[in-house]
């Protein structure tokens, strides 16, 4: 390699690690298609736990749903860097010449597109599964997109931070769920306001809010964390 | 600050007059608190679980924001006695965090009727107690232990920008969902007969913090240098 530089981009370098994942994800359609499968049992669970009262079902939708996507979120957080940990590819990344911040941008991209935005862009479908009003549909969909952007970066980051640890799984779930609380809370918070009736927009904005400043704060935390996890 | 032995003799110092000073702030506050202060209009005497409760609340939450930023000291300038002060700050403020809520429940139960409530602050605090954990759990899940340090006050950073953010949002949440209104007597302005002997204990809190800190990073220094020199001098004189 030439003592000049980073030979590419760094957009090109986004997009290159954006690709190598996607291409990842396509190869193993059962990392795309476990989530939802677990969204979907796990949704079927509710009523079968709480009764198949429709009433009491719509009123808990929201929430249902929202705790649902947060727990499928942190299942598959814990497969995030794992495989590039595993094969040393994290390693090499990391000495690479541009911002490891950035590099891992691009693998969080891919799996939030194959993940957190494939779960919201189905979510509707198990909002009316569980009696969602109809008011809160469209709701649904963009606070779990929005929602999901932040649950993956946070998620993200618990994976950087124990993707050197044996059965890093559970560790990942105790770190990161008291940290996804606030997303919970103004996701909730917007499909209610939306199935009463009202303007869920300024729920909405303190979600977009979250999201902008996760992707603007986390990839450092990422960055630092999977140096860190490096070293171990 | 930096050199393990100079920091062990310095807060030899400091703990020669720290410990009695807590015991007697303690001491006095308790006694002034418990036995000394009227009893409360409306709670009578069980209200007194005030001088335990909210000190030890105070203290966890200002023990966060200690462990992060000496997570913070560690991370950005390499000093190894910061994530020292980091690794004994852990566990003590996850042990207050349980008294606080441990002892709202039992304050709960003759004011409230009831054990637990989700209202905004208790729940604020149990997240506070999982955040703790969270710190905890993640240095004993490290081999290396340089780098366990490190991944703690990256966490424990995490957290300090979080712990506003999920405070602001759990109030609003409990505000969205508000139940029949349960008021804590707390809110109404405080006595100053009650007011002063609170004060005592919160101080008398932060030197018990202070002092169990100092106390765990001299254990942990001697254990992590047992075999250098000063420390063979030091038990070799004892």
């Amino acid at each position: 390699m030439s003592s000049e530089g980073p030979s590419v981009s760094m957009f090109a370098a986004f997009s290159w690690q954006f690709v190598r994942h996607a291409k990842t994800l396509i190869n193993s359609p059962a990392d795309v298609a476990n989530p939802l499968l677990f969204f979907f049992m796990v949704i079927t669970l509710f009523p079968l736990g709480l009764g198949p009262d429709p009433e009491r079902l719509a009123a808990m939708a929201p929430g249902i749903l929202w705790v649902v996507a947060l727990l499928a979120s942190l299942m598959v957080s814990s497969k995030l860097f794992a495989s590039d940990f595993e094969d040393g590819s994290l390693e090499q990344l990391a000495l690479a010449p541009y911002p490891l911040p950035i590099l891992a941008l691009g693998e969080i991209a891919a799996h939030w597109l194959a993940t957190g935005g494939l779960l919201s862009l189905v979510s509707p479908i198990f909002g009316i599964m569980l009696g969602l009003p109809t008011q809160g549909l469209a709701t649904l969909m963009f606070s779990l997109l929005l929602g999901s952007i932040c649950l993956t970066l946070i998620g993200a980051v618990g994976s950087a931070l124990t993707v050197s640890i044996r059965r890093g799984g559970l560790l990942l779930s105790l770190l990161i769920i008291p940290l996804n609380v606030p997303v919970l809370i103004f996701g909730t918070a917007a499909v209610n306001e939306a199935v009463i009736g009202g303007n869920a927009v300024s729920w909405l904005a303190l979600l977009g809010g979250l999201a902008l400043g996760a992707l603007a704060l986390m990839p450092i935390a990422i960055g630092a964390a999977l140096r860190v996890s490096l070293d171990n | 600050m930096g050199s393990p032995p100079w920091f062990f003799r310095f807060s030899g110092r400091l703990v020669r007059w720290l410990l009695p000073l807590t015991v007697a702030l303690l001491l006095v506050g308790a006694f002034w608190g418990l036995l000394v202060a009227p009893p409360d209009f409306r709670q009578g005497n069980s209200y007194r679980i005030i001088y335990i409760h909210v000190p030890a609340a105070v203290v966890a939450l200002a023990g966060y924001y200690v462990m992060a930023l000496a997570g913070a000291v560690s991370l950005i300038w390499r000093i190894k006695m910061a994530d020292v002060t980091m690794r004994a700050a852990a566990p003590v403020g996850a042990v207050l965090t349980a008294i606080a809520l441990v002892t709202g429940a039992v304050w709960g139960k003759p004011t409230w009727g009831t054990w637990w409530v989700w209202d905004a602050r208790i729940t604020s605090m149990l997240l506070l107690f999982f955040l703790y954990l969270g710190v905890v759990a993640l240095f004993e899940a490290y081999e290396n232990k340089t780098a366990a340090a490190r991944a703690c006050a990256v966490l424990s950073l995490i957290g300090t920008v979080n712990i506003p953010i999920i405070y602001k949002s759990v109030d609003w949440w409990y505000s969205l969902h508000q139940p029949a209104s349960i008021k804590f007597t707390g809110e109404s302005a405080i006595d100053s007969s009650m007011l002063y002997p609170l004060l005592l204990m919160i101080g008398a809190f932060y030197c018990l913090f202070a002092l169990t800190v100092l106390l765990n990073m001299r254990a942990e220094l001697l254990w992590r240098h047992r075999d250098s020199a000063w420390v063979q001098q030091l038990i070799g004189d004892a």
